[in-house]
Order: C-alpha cells, then sequence, then structure tokens
C-alpha cells in the first residue's frame, strides 16, 4: 500500500469519461485507499476532449496526475490517444478499445466500463469493490447489462496477458 | 445522519456542510465550477434558489440573514463582479444570522471568459476569506465560516477554485458545530437602523466598526485560525493556500510547508513566526501574488513565483519548477479535441444565418458563444453577461450607416434574464438612428452550465412549475418597437427573410428564436408531464356554499 495509483481516463464529452472515474474512484474508496479524482468540467458536454484523474494509495496530496507519472491511460475513444499519451509514466499501460473484440465492443454505452473491467486487472482492487462501486453510481436497470460489459473487459485484458498457445 | 466518510467533490461538501450547518436558505446563480453546490444542497433536503443573477441573490441572501436565517450564496468568481455592489456595503452591516457567499474561481479558465483572482475582493470588500484546499476543508471551512460570519455579524466570503470545487476526496462530516458553537438562531425580525440602514450617518461609524472587527478577527487568526504547519527541515519554508499546498506537498516533502486557511485578515504574526525558522521562504499562489505582496508588505522577506507561473493552474510539475527557479519554457501539452455546437442544437441555423448575412455580431456568454468557432465564425464580440446589448449599441451609434446596419446582438434566454433586460431598456431609451436588432435565442434552460432553470422557464431550481416571464410581453411592454417569435416550426428560409427586413428598417426590434435545447429537450418534456399529472391529480379547491 506504499505507492500512489495514478491512473487518467480520457475522451470525449457524451462517452462516460467522468462517469467511469467516478465508479474508480469510488472502487478505490471502497477499498479503503486514499482517493482524489479530478477533472474539468463545463466546456466537456459539448463533444470536446475530456480527461480524468484518479489517484489512489495510502495518502494522495494533488489531485492532479502529473504529466508522465500514469500508470495506466484508459482512452475511451482512439483519436484521443495521442493527445493524453504524455500523461503516461516510461512502464505505464495504455488501455483502448483497441483491446477488444466486436463482441466486446457491441454496446457502445457502456464502453466505459468495459475497460474499466480491462483496468481493473492493472489495480489492486477486489472485484467485489468495482461491483458495488458500478451499483452506485449506475441506474438499477443498467446494473446487469455493465456488470457483463465489466467482465468482457476483464477477460479481454486476462486474454492479452496470457495469449493462446 | 450518518457521519461515515464519503467520497465528495468539493462542491458536494459545502453543500453537505450548509445542511449541517442548519442553513435555511441557498441562493446563487449557475456558473462553472459553483453550479453543483446548490443543486446538492436541494438533493439533500435544503432549500435552494436560483436567481436572475448574482446580485439578486445575494440581496435576497443578506434579507434573509437580516431575518435571522444562515444562509448560502454560491456563485462563479465574474459572478461577483456583479454582486460587488451589495457586497462592500453588506460589510458595514450587522448580520442576525450567518451569510456565506461562495466564489468559485477558474485559473486556466476551464469554462470561463477571464482568469480574474477573487482574493482581491476579501480586501477590497473589507470581508473575511477562507480558502479550503480539499472537500474535508471545503466541508469544515463552511461551518466556520458561519461561525465567524455570526460571531462578528458580517458576510464570509468562501474562495474556491475549479480544483477544489471539482476534485472528489474523502469527507469525515462531523454533522453540525462542535460543542460550544453559535445555536442556529430562529428567524424573526428584530429593528436596528443604525446598523442596517447604510445612509452616511449610519455607515461612517459602520466603517470605524468594520475595521476593529476585522482587527478582531486577525488576532483570533493567528491565535486559533485554521492554518497548518507541517513540519520539516529549515532550508525550505512554504506558505501555500488553496490547491497550491496540495501540489507544495507532494513537490517538496522535505520542506516545512505553512499553509493558510484564513487567507484575510492574514495571520501575519503566525507568518512572521513560521518565516523565522526558516533559510529560504517561498510563497506558492495561484494566479495573482495577493499573499506575496501581503508577506512582503509586513516585513517579511520572501521569494515568489516568476511571472509565466501567474497565468493558468498551477500543478505538481510547475511547483516543483517554481521551486528551481526555472524560467524556461513550459511544455505545450498537445492540443485536444474543442467543443462544438451538437449536432441538431438550434443555434446552429441561426449562426448559418448571420454568417451568411455578413453580420457584425456583439455575442455574449453560453453555449452559443461556440457560434465564434468555425464552420460559422459568426461572432465578433463577447465579453460579459449581458454585454451584447449595450455592444451592439455602441457599435450602431458610432459606425458608418452601410456597417451599422449589420450589427445584431445575440443573448440566450438566461443570459436575458440575468442581465439583458437592462440592454432593452437602454435600446428603447437610446435607439441609434439605424435601429437595432437583438435576438434572444432561446433554448429553454441555462444549458451551458448544465441545463439549469431560470425565470424564463417557469420552473424552480428543483423544476416545479412557477411563475414564467415571457421575453415578447416584456419587450412589448417596454416599447420595442418590432417583437417577433421564429420557432422550431418555422420554414426555412424564415429568419434570413425577417432579419433581412428588419436590419432595413430604423427601428427596434426583437427577435426570439425558440426551440429547446437537444440535451434538454426529454427533461423539459419530463418535468412538464410530471407537473400535469400533478395538476391532474391535485384535490378540487374546496369552495364555500
Amino acid at each position: 500500500m506504499s505507492k500512489v495509483h495514478n491512473v487518467v481516463i480520457a475522451g470525449l464529452g457524451g462517452q462516460g469519461v467522468i462517469k467511469a472515474s467516478d465508479i474508480l474512484a469510488d472502487a478505490a474508496f471502497r477499498a479503503g485507499y486514499d482517493v482524489k479524482k479530478s477533472e474539468l468540467h463545463g466546456m466537456s458536454q459539448r463533444g470536446g476532449s475530456v480527461s480524468s484523474d484518479v489517484r489512489f494509495g495510502p495518502q494522495v496530496w494533488s489531485p492532479m496526475v502529473p504529466t508522465g507519472e500514469a500508470d495506466v491511460l484508459v482512452v475511451l475513444e482512439e483519436t484521443q490517444v495521442e493527445v493524453n499519451r504524455a500523461v503516461l509514466g516510461p512502464d505505464g499501460v495504455l488501455i483502448s478499445p483497441d483491446l477488444l473484440d466486436a463482441e466486446a465492443l457491441k454496446n457502445k454505452k457502456s464502453l466505459n466500463v468495459t475497460l474499466l473491467g480491462a483496468l481493473s486487472a492493472q489495480l489492486p482492487i477486489a472485484q467485489e469493490h468495482w461491483l458495488a462501486a458500478i451499483h452506485a453510481n449506475l441506474a438499477p436497470k443498467l446494473h446487469k447489462l455493465n456488470e457483463q460489459s465489466f467482465s468482457l473487459g476483464r477477460a479481454a485484458a486476462a486474454a492479452r496477458e496470457t495469449p493462446a498457445a | 445522519m450518518s457521519d461515515a466518510p464519503q467520497l465528495l467533490s468539493g462542491d458536494e461538501a459545502i453543500a453537505l456542510a450548509a445542511l449541517h450547518a442548519g442553513v435555511r436558505l441557498g441562493t446563487g446563480y449557475p456558473g462553472t465550477p459553483s453550479t453543483e453546490i446548490l443543486e446538492t444542497f436541494d438533493r439533500l433536503g435544503g432549500r435552494a434558489q436560483w436567481s436572475p443573477n448574482e446580485k439578486v441573490a445575494l440581496e435576497v441572501g443578506l434579507g434573509a440573514a437580516f431575518g435571522g436565517a444562515r444562509t448560502l450564496v454560491t456563485m462563479k468568481h465574474v459572478g461577483v463582479n456583479v454582486a460587488a455592489d451589495p457586497l462592500f456595503t453588506a460589510a458595514y452591516t450587522d448580520l442576525a444570522a450567518g451569510l456565506v457567499l461562495v466564489s468559485a474561481d477558474d485559473p486556466g479558465m476551464a469554462s470561463s471568459q477571464n482568469e480574474q483572482d477573487n482574493r482581491h475582493y476579501a480586501r477590497a470588500a473589507s470581508v473575511p476569506m477562507l480558502e479550503p484546499m480539499d472537500s474535508q476543508e471545503a466541508y469544515d471551512f463552511t461551518l466556520l465560516a458561519f461561525e465567524l460570519s455570526e460571531r462578528w455579524h458580517l458576510p464570509v466570503l468562501l474562495r474556491v477554485t475549479t480544483r477544489v470545487c471539482h476534485a472528489k476526496t474523502i469527507v469525515w462530516p462531523q454533522n453540525g458545530f462542535a460543542a460550544g458553537s453559535p445555536v442556529a438562531p430562529e428567524p424573526g425580525f428584530k429593528r436596528d437602523i443604525p446598523a442596517r440602514v447604510m445612509i452616511p450617518a449610519y455607515a461612517k461609524p459602520a466603517h470605524r466598526r468594520l475595521r476593529q472587527k476585522l482587527a478582531e478577527i486577525a488576532a483570533w487568526n493567528n491565535a486559533e485560525g485554521p492554518n497548518r504547519v507541517f513540519a520539516g527541515g529549515p532550508q525550505l519554508g512554504l506558505i501555500a493556500t488553496g490547491i497550491a499546498a496540495m501540489h507544495a506537498r507532494e513537490a517538496a516533502p522535505e520542506a516545512s510547508l505553512l499553509t493558510i486557511g484564513l487567507t484575510y485578515p492574514l495571520p501575519l504574526e503566525t507568518i512572521r513566526a513560521f518565516a523565522q525558522g526558516c533559510e529560504r521562504l517561498l510563497v506558492l499562489e495561484e494566479g495573482d501574488p495577493v499573499l506575496l505582496d501581503a508577506v512582503r508588505a509586513a516585513g517579511i522577506p520572501a521569494e515568489g513565483k516568476p511571472e509565466q507561473y501567474r497565468f493558468g493552474e498551477l500543478n505538481v510539475a510547475r511547483v516543483r519548477r517554481i521551486l528551481a527557479g526555472d524560467q524556461s519554457a513550459e511544455p505545450v501539452p498537445p492540443k485536444g479535441k474543442p467543443p462544438e455546437l451538437c449536432q441538431g442544437c438550434s443555434h446552429r441555423g441561426v449562426f448559418e444565418v448571420l454568417r451568411d448575412l455578413n453580420c457584425i455580431v456583439a455575442g455574449d456568454i453560453g453555449c452559443y458563444t461556440l457560434g465564434v468557432l468555425p464552420p460559422f465564425q459568426a461572432m465578433d464580440t463577447c465579453v460579459c453577461m449581458g454585454a451584447s446589448i449595450g455592444v451592439g449599441l455602441g457599435l450602431r451609434h458610432v459606425l458608418p450607416e452601410e456597417e451599422a446596419r449589420r450589427v445584431v446582438s445575440v443573448i440566450g434566454d438566461s443570459t436575458f434574464v440575468h442581465s439583458g433586460i437592462t440592454g432593452l431598456a437602454e435600446m428603447v431609451y437610446n435607439p441609434p438612428a439605424t435601429g437595432h436588432v437583438v435576438m434572444i435565442l432561446d433554448n429553454g434552460t441555462t444549458a451551458m452550465t448544465g441545463q439549469q432553470e431560470h425565470p424564463g422557464t417557469g420552473r424552480t431550481l428543483s423544476h416545479d412549475p412557477t411563475g414564467r416571464i415571457h421575453f415578447e410581453d416584456l419587450a412589448r411592454a417596454m416599447g420595442v418597437q418590432n417583437v417577433h417569435l421564429v420557432d422550431s416550426q418555422a420554414p426555412e428560409g424564415t429568419l434570413a427573410a425577417l432579419l433581412k427586413d428588419l436590419l432595413a428598417r430604423s427601428e427596434t426590434s426583437l427577435v426570439v428564436t425558440r426551440q429547446p435545447c437537444v440535451l434538454a429537450a426529454p427533461k423539459i418534456r419530463f418535468y412538464e408531464k410530471a407537473a400535469a399529472d400533478r395538476s391532474a391529480t391535485a384535490p378540487a379547491p374546496v369552495v364555500d356554499d
């Protein structure tokens, strides 16, 4: 628990970037970490670039991930990868829709949660906290779909890490 | 209510603290990054209202505080300019209950027209200012602000910035004041003419009383103010406020750090004592060198940040550069996709017409300011809320006739109510020789800040039906010569033909284009249906026979 984990989630307004970072921050909070989350609102819902920073660990000071220090960058839209790549640290991991097959990409509305599933494989947060956070941040009628999306994303990340022989 | 920890934005923390403080009324005008405070207060069960503008919001709040009710007033930084008139004299008065004015500043201009530093207002208006650095302090300082406001009977400014308002951090609520703190007064009127009627005879002693109050608050701030020392080595001492304190702690964990929570009036003796233990002393603050100047004026030698760091937000990387004295050019982050008018937005058609007619467009503040960007580029000025009408009139007065006839003022519905009505009065009273054309782009909501209600929608902050201002009726009553409505059903070419006609006349004209915001339309239908259902099931009125 000594390290601060830095995650940046990016995409375009309307894609659910801020909802995804709310879920991540809530999951980390439920897991007992100190958590800070920050982004810029306002113009974001007009379809422009949006990014949100989530940091968790034993103690977090600044709510913003310094450039070049993100452990994971999650991008919901391929065109936004290059715009945000500079936040990644030297050993940082990029997670983008590129990772997913057609089946996992089927529901565009839950792409944010699908990619959180992929992200979950990188972070020390137990599955129960992720699911509790999904339930707490989404309307009940969306729970089942998003649980499935989360599992698909998690499986896609696992498949990539251990490719079939 | 539970005292368990919660992950809250600074805005949410302020709302929760207001509820726990027993605030009876919250007023304000929407504006990023302040909007969520009153929305959250309403959702938690508090009584919250959007006012037509910030001046009215503060005046209503002041009346409530004179009447013995704890009151929270919220606005963005530029809103305080609008509310400045009541603020400066409210400071002279004696309040019967706490009044806290939240100023939500936007260094870096994420969604604002300037990055003015509202710390200047504390000194200019002689009003105490608290500056939290995270959501916990936003919660704690809101409670403290009410305590200070009631102890000294004056308004207190709570200044927050984008990264405090919108960052989520963990809050341990205490659900109310600590033991020994003031109990919320009961509303009731107690006449106190010399303390509330600011004619010169009463204002002169009131000004002296105010300075005495500030001297007492400064002494309190030195003795027990909300200022913290993070112990470190003697080589480097940092003094920081607000979010800069967080960046400082991360960038220089080895340094001694003094964070100041009550930044006006400053705890200069606390600062002097801290400075004496440091070999190098540096002041870290976003924006203008407000704290640095005050520290130096008190004879305490300190370094500030190089001029390039006055602009924009600070972050950990920039603080590291400041500590290293690095004045080299900073890396420019890659440009993302700029915002644009939504597909299907009703403003699109309007700006196409204005572009095609080669109009000179005096614009205003809202989503429709995006009409300045390609493919429209149909906006020539944008300064502040309501300025479109006055600026348009000024252009009409002085431009050669051919150019004057191309000038149109464009304003949104919420902005019109905020500060466009006085502009219309000016047009009727001092009409230019070529007349003028004002357009209200009425999309039925305060769209840019996240679809808040206003007096032109006929619904309250909680979306319940209430009185509604009808723009066309208002304009006719004020004496505007031509008043037209172009709604969403109008055939193509209607607006262009109408504008051509009106621009050719030397008369005063108002054109309202009415079509709901595409993002808000489903919600507006829902609110209307809910209101209709409720009135259908309401019990029949009892009639005496």
